[in-house]
């Protein structure tokens, strides 16, 4: 368990101020002058010596994506990009930070663009996210009347920091779809290459980083990449915020160490699973995008990006949503594959087309209306998707039907076999509609 | 270079190619939907996904370049594969998907035959579907008169986005709404407002979007395809007439790198219905001020009473804008032959004349030219209505990287942004003279293009700012050995074959104008409807259909139009172009040459060519350059031009005007179009509401 001094998120739950004072008091802006001086090398050195793999999602290394930027500008500025477009279900993880600890975003901000030698960021946050807004924008603010950023700023690099708020699209959260819509254009996800590092926002060299990845920078580089590193298992290492929500008896954020097993980070922070450990069922790990794993394979598994690999889900950003035995498990996949047949922008084919299809079928394979050969063929359908997508919404759709048929096949056989054998006589109705 | 390896074939491409064309290159040919070559790349249908040995999953081959390939292990060149099983199971799946929400209603759908989705379903499609839901249903939108939609066939492919806004550089349509519920539209189903629309149907790869003026006329395998060139303008596009019957059916565009590449403007395509409509196919006589039917004897032996009671000097030809070459041969023929002088082929009453070289009357930098300019000065000219494909190359070249563009004249939407300078022909003395700061812009690019249309040279001063305009060429140094950017924007296909003929007034003899205005007792009217013919002549009308020309004629000898006949044009670069004929003419009618040599039998100068053939030879004989098809005779360059400078007068002050007051209603086929008229109304329906 994670001890209290290790945590970067000290004010999580809000029970302090969120202002700059307070901020200041917790650690906040300490030495951020120090650290810029030692130079943009020694940041980047130091980012990918502690191990922080990106908290987006994907777990890219931080320190390696940001030593892609043009050390030399040939001409056009950089710039970094927050994407603090948090849309994935179950996550709620960067909401709370910049609700309550928006000073170590905005230290992040500076941190980060002065490694990458950008003298704008821009935060594009969720059109949900009002509260946040104005939050995030007040401590903004507080950052440019107390001259820590801006262009005359304490710290000798001008920067600039920019919100700006999308309009609630899923889509929105991915990196190139981030960009388009920043630029005013519709939210569609761009062809890559050219990566965002060659040409992003504006055509100009851009990094897109999480809202976590930014905001453990500074607590990272103050404290020396080595207590960072220290902290989890090999290669998944650090602490991350874990969102539990569902049948657990006190759903919550947590700051924790990675590499903690599924079980104590239940019992410790949770308060258990709703009706026991027996009653779970299964438990989607890292957000709705990545598969389900059934109970006996997550209870004792450690949450970090390689054992949920292996086991053929992921950790995502860290939203566990668990689930008890009396979840419908083929309804909530259902849900889920509901969300992203409504959140596909429609750019690209297998994406648009595919994830309807999905839908429909599970719709019917919910209610048990449906042939046994069509779990194959929904199966064949998800990996018709997966990976022929521009962007990786088409995974993201395909991964939570390919969890529930891998894991949960024979539930939704029964359901079929269960409507076979009970036939309600269908209304007159279907042949009038 | 960089070398790749096609399933197994190691080929040499430049590393800017992308892997759909290192895969041409090897021969491998790579199915696709929202790839077209004149267009942005869109990446979307994922149809054209092929393998990368090395990279984890299939990637689009319209968009990944071959720089972006990593070599193997062993730094061999990078391998894709076209034909694997990974390969073909991805297009399946992708065509699959394309399917399950197409109507495949091919068997009511315009596009069939003709269809990409059906084309490609042959290869990758299967014979059944395993989709059981219900099929998307979307609301067909309105998109004007031109473009019928059938929005169930869409496969949001984008092309016709994409071409519209890049090509035809209007942003009328879009998509809206996202995934399975995005929708191509135009804000709020708005008629498009471009002279090029009918290209996005054409490039539609399914039944979306198809041509509204023809459908359900025809299906594509039952017509037989007749390469010609368009004469709505002088642009000279290359198009294929189709015809079923006696009938021509549909025109599309063929490509012409150095001309239309692969678009022609929606005249060029919808005056279809023009050839067939208020067609001239007897001849008539006016008899107690009636026009009346009359065989060809009588219509004859009309004319030759009243020719042969005229002096010479009193007998006049006008030659219009749909003449071919070979129609003004034999006309200026015969008036030779009958020792008149008065022939003029300027019904807009221009003063161009090949004394002064022809360098004076081309388009020098040609159109493909355009490109390589990096200044350009517009004056007195509308391209996008004048020429559209002129303009649609001026865009081009602005999209590669904006070079300054300035215009003098008429403050109109070229679809792209330029410096307006004035309105006439004084703002181009002040350039000229090096009071604008646009001289030093010209005189400091390698290749400056000067754009002379005919709202500058058409004017009464037009010689004068022609002669001005030349000099500012000379004066920028736009004259060189490799490079001549003063170019003449014609509007009237027949315009440059008449001047390279002669077709003009000899020394003191009668221009067009004067004709027209009464100055002669018999007049000669080889289609020229743009004229107002005083009353008094006696007017002999050779044409095609019942417009303005017709109504003043005494005597009608109904012709052949441009898909009824073969015959040479000559486009506003100089290009020579030969139409070829797809149907036949109607009724009594005639191909044009025909009834010239056989009104000159009757007359009594037989002229010396008993086929088109026996015409062409002595046309080649006294015009070589006539016999060089598809290429541009070297012109004088700068010595015309320096000629054409030295002639100086005074340009005036009036400010230039296009003659081109409809784009859709600029000739007698069009006139006659109904589906022209209504582009025509709409259009103007549009600008009103604009200015509202």
């Amino acid at each position: 368990m994670l001890q209290d001094r290790d945590r970067i998120f000290t004010n999580l739950y809000g029970l302090q101020s969120p202002d700059l004072a307070a901020a200041k008091m917790r650690g906040n802006w300490d030495g951020t002058k120090f650290l810029l001086e030692k130079g943009r090398d020694w940041i980047i050195d130091e980012m990918k010596k502690s191990g922080l793999r990106g908290r987006g999602g994907a777990g890219f290394p931080t320190g390696m994506k940001w030593s892609f930027m043009p050390k030399q500008s040939d001409g056009r500025p950089s710039y970094l990009v927050v994407n603090a477009d948090e849309s994935e279900p179950g996550t709620c993880k960067d909401r709370e930070i910049m609700r309550h600890d928006p000073h170590l975003l905005i230290e992040g901000c500076l941190i980060a663009s002065f490694a990458m030698n950008a003298n704008a960021a821009y935060i594009y946050i969720r059109g949900e996210y009002v509260a946040e807004r104005y939050a995030l924008q007040k401590a903004i603010d507080e950052a440019y009347e107390a001259r820590l950023i801006g262009q005359d700023n304490i710290h000798g690099f001008p920067f600039e920091l920019y919100l700006h708020h999308g309009a609630g699209a899923y889509i929105c959260g991915e990196e190139t779809a981030l960009l388009e819509s920043l630029e005013g254009k519709k939210g569609m996800p761009r062809l890559k290459p050219p990566f965002p590092a060659n040409m992003g926002l504006y055509g100009c060299p851009t990094t897109v980083n999480n809202v976590e990845s930014i905001a453990v920078a500074g607590t990272i580089l103050r404290r020396g990449a080595s207590w960072f590193s220290a902290i989890g298992r090999p290669n998944n290492v650090g602490t991350k915020l874990f969102c539990v929500s569902g049948h657990v008896e006190k759903p919550c954020n947590v700051e924790e160490a990675m590499g903690l097993t599924f079980r104590e980070l239940i019992d410790t922070h949770c308060g258990g699973i709703r009706g026991g450990w027996d009653n779970l069922l299964a438990v989607i790990p890292g957000g709705s995008s990545v598969p389900c794993v059934p109970a006996h394979e997550i209870m004792d598994a450690y949450m970090d990006f390689d054992t949920l690999r292996n086991l053929k889900s992921g950790l995502g950003t860290a939203a566990v949503i668990v689930m008890d035995k009396s979840t419908d498990i083929v309804r909530a996949i259902t849900r889920i594959s509901y969300f992203y047949k409504h959140e596909s922008c429609g750019q690209c084919t297998p994406c648009r087309e595919g994830t309807g299809w999905m839908w429909r079928v599970l719709t019917r394979m919910s209610e048990g209306r449906a042939q046994r050969r069509e779990i194959d063929m929904l199966l064949e359908v998800s990996t018709q998707i997966e990976g022929h997508t521009i962007c990786a919404l088409g995974d993201a759709a395909a991964w939570p039907v390919q969890g529930l048929i891998r894991h949960f096949r024979h539930e939704i056989e029964k359901r079929i076999d269960d409507y076979a054998a009970n036939p309600h006589s269908e209304s007159v109705m279907l042949a009038a509609e | 270079m960089a070398k790749i390896i096609v399933d197994g074939v190691e080929v040499d491409v430049p590393p800017e190619f992308t892997l759909l064309q290192a895969a041409e290159a090897a021969g491998a040919e790579i199915p696709r939907f929202c790839f077209h070559e004149r267009l942005s790349i869109a990446g979307n249908c994922r149809m054209c996904l092929v393998e990368v040995k090395g990279a984890p999953k299939p990637v689009a081959s319209c968009a990944w370049g071959v720089r972006d390939c990593r070599p193997g292990p062993n730094g061999e060149p990078p391998e894709i594969l076209t034909k694997s099983s990974t390969v073909k199971k991805a297009r399946e799946g992708v065509m699959e998907f394309l399917l399950i929400n197409h109507p495949l209603d091919c068997p009511i759908c315009d596009q069939g035959g003709q269809c990409d989705l059906q084309d490609q379903a042959m290869a990758y499609g299967v014979d059944t579907s395993r989709y059981h839901e219900n099929k998307r249903a979307v609301p067909d939108k309105y998109l004007g008169p031109l473009i019928k939609t059938s929005m169930n066939r869409c496969i949001h492919c984008t092309r016709c986005i994409r071409f519209t806004t890049e090509v035809a550089g209007v942003e009328d349509l879009g998509a809206i709404w996202r995934g399975e519920d995005m929708e191509i539209t135009s804000y709020l189903e708005k008629a498009l407002g471009s002279e090029l629309q009918s290209n996005a149907a054409d490039l539609c790869p399914v039944g979306a979007l198809t041509h509204k003026p023809e459908a359900f006329h025809y299906r594509p395998w039952e017509l037989s395809k007749t390469d010609s060139v368009d004469v709505m303008d002088a642009v000279g596009s290359s198009i294929r007439v189709d015809s079923r019957g006696r009938e021509v059916m549909r025109i599309l565009p063929r490509v012409n790198e150095a001309v239309n590449e692969e678009w022609i403007t929606d005249k060029a395509r919808h005056i279809v219905d023009g050839l067939r409509l208020q067609r001239l196919d007897r001849p008539f006589v006016r008899v107690d001020g009636r026009l009346q039917v009359a065989t060809w004897p009588q219509a004859f032996a009309a004319i030759a009473e009243r020719v042969k009671g005229t002096h010479r000097n009193k007998i006049g030809a006008i030659a219009g804008d749909l003449a071919s070459v070979e129609d003004l041969f034999a006309l200026k023929s015969l008036m030779t032959a009958l020792g008149v002088a008065n022939i003029d082929a300027r019904q807009d009453g221009s003063q161009m004349s090949p004394a002064h070289g022809r360098a004076s009357y081309l388009f020098n930098a040609t159109i493909a030219g355009i490109e390589e300019a990096d200044a350009i000065l517009i004056v007195g000219s509308n391209p996008r209505i004048e020429a559209s494909l002129v303009n649609v190359r001026i865009r081009k070249r602005w999209r590669m990287a904006p070079p300054p563009i300035a215009l003098i004249g008429e403050r109109v939407d070229l679809t792209y942004p330029y410096a307006y300078l004035g309105a006439g022909a004084e703002t181009l003395a002040d350039v000229a003279a090096g009071r604008h700061s646009f001289l030093d812009t010209l005189k400091g690019a390698k290749r400056p293009l000067i754009i002379v249309g005919p709202g500058a040279y058409a004017g009464a001063n037009g010689l004068a700012v022609l002669s001005l305009a030349a000099q500012l060429a000379v004066t920028v140094g736009a004259v060189s050995d490799e490079w001549n950017g003063f170019s003449v924007l014609h509007t009237a296909a027949s315009r440059v074959g008449a001047l390279d003929l002669g077709f003009v007034p000899g020394e003191g003899a009668l221009s067009a104008r004067e004709m027209a205005d009464g100055a002669v007792e018999v007049l000669f009217n080889l289609g020229a409807d743009e004229v107002d013919i005083a009353p008094g002549a006696f007017v002999i009308y050779q044409g095609t259909h019942g417009d303005r020309g017709a109504h003043r004629a005494d005597v009608i000898l109904p012709g052949a139009t441009y898909t009824e006949k073969s015959g040479t044009y000559v486009n506003t670069e100089g290009r020579v172009q030969m139409a070829n004929r797809a149907a036949f003419a109607p009724g009594d009618a005639r191909e044009d040459w025909a009834i010239l040599r056989a009104l000159s039998d009757v007359l009594g100068h037989r002229l010396p060519f008993d086929s088109l053939a026996a015409l062409r030879q002595r046309l080649y004989a006294e015009h070589p350059h006539f016999a060089a098809i598809d290429s541009i005779a070297p012109s004088d360059g700068a010595a015309g031009l320096n000629a054409l400078a030295a002639l100086g007068g005074s340009p005036g002050r009036e400010a230039f005007t296009s003659p081109v007051k409809d784009f859709y209603l600029t000739n007698p086929i069009a006139r006659s179009s109904q589906v022209m008229a209504e582009c025509s109304a709409l259009a103007r329906n549009l600008r009103l509401e604009a200015a509202e």
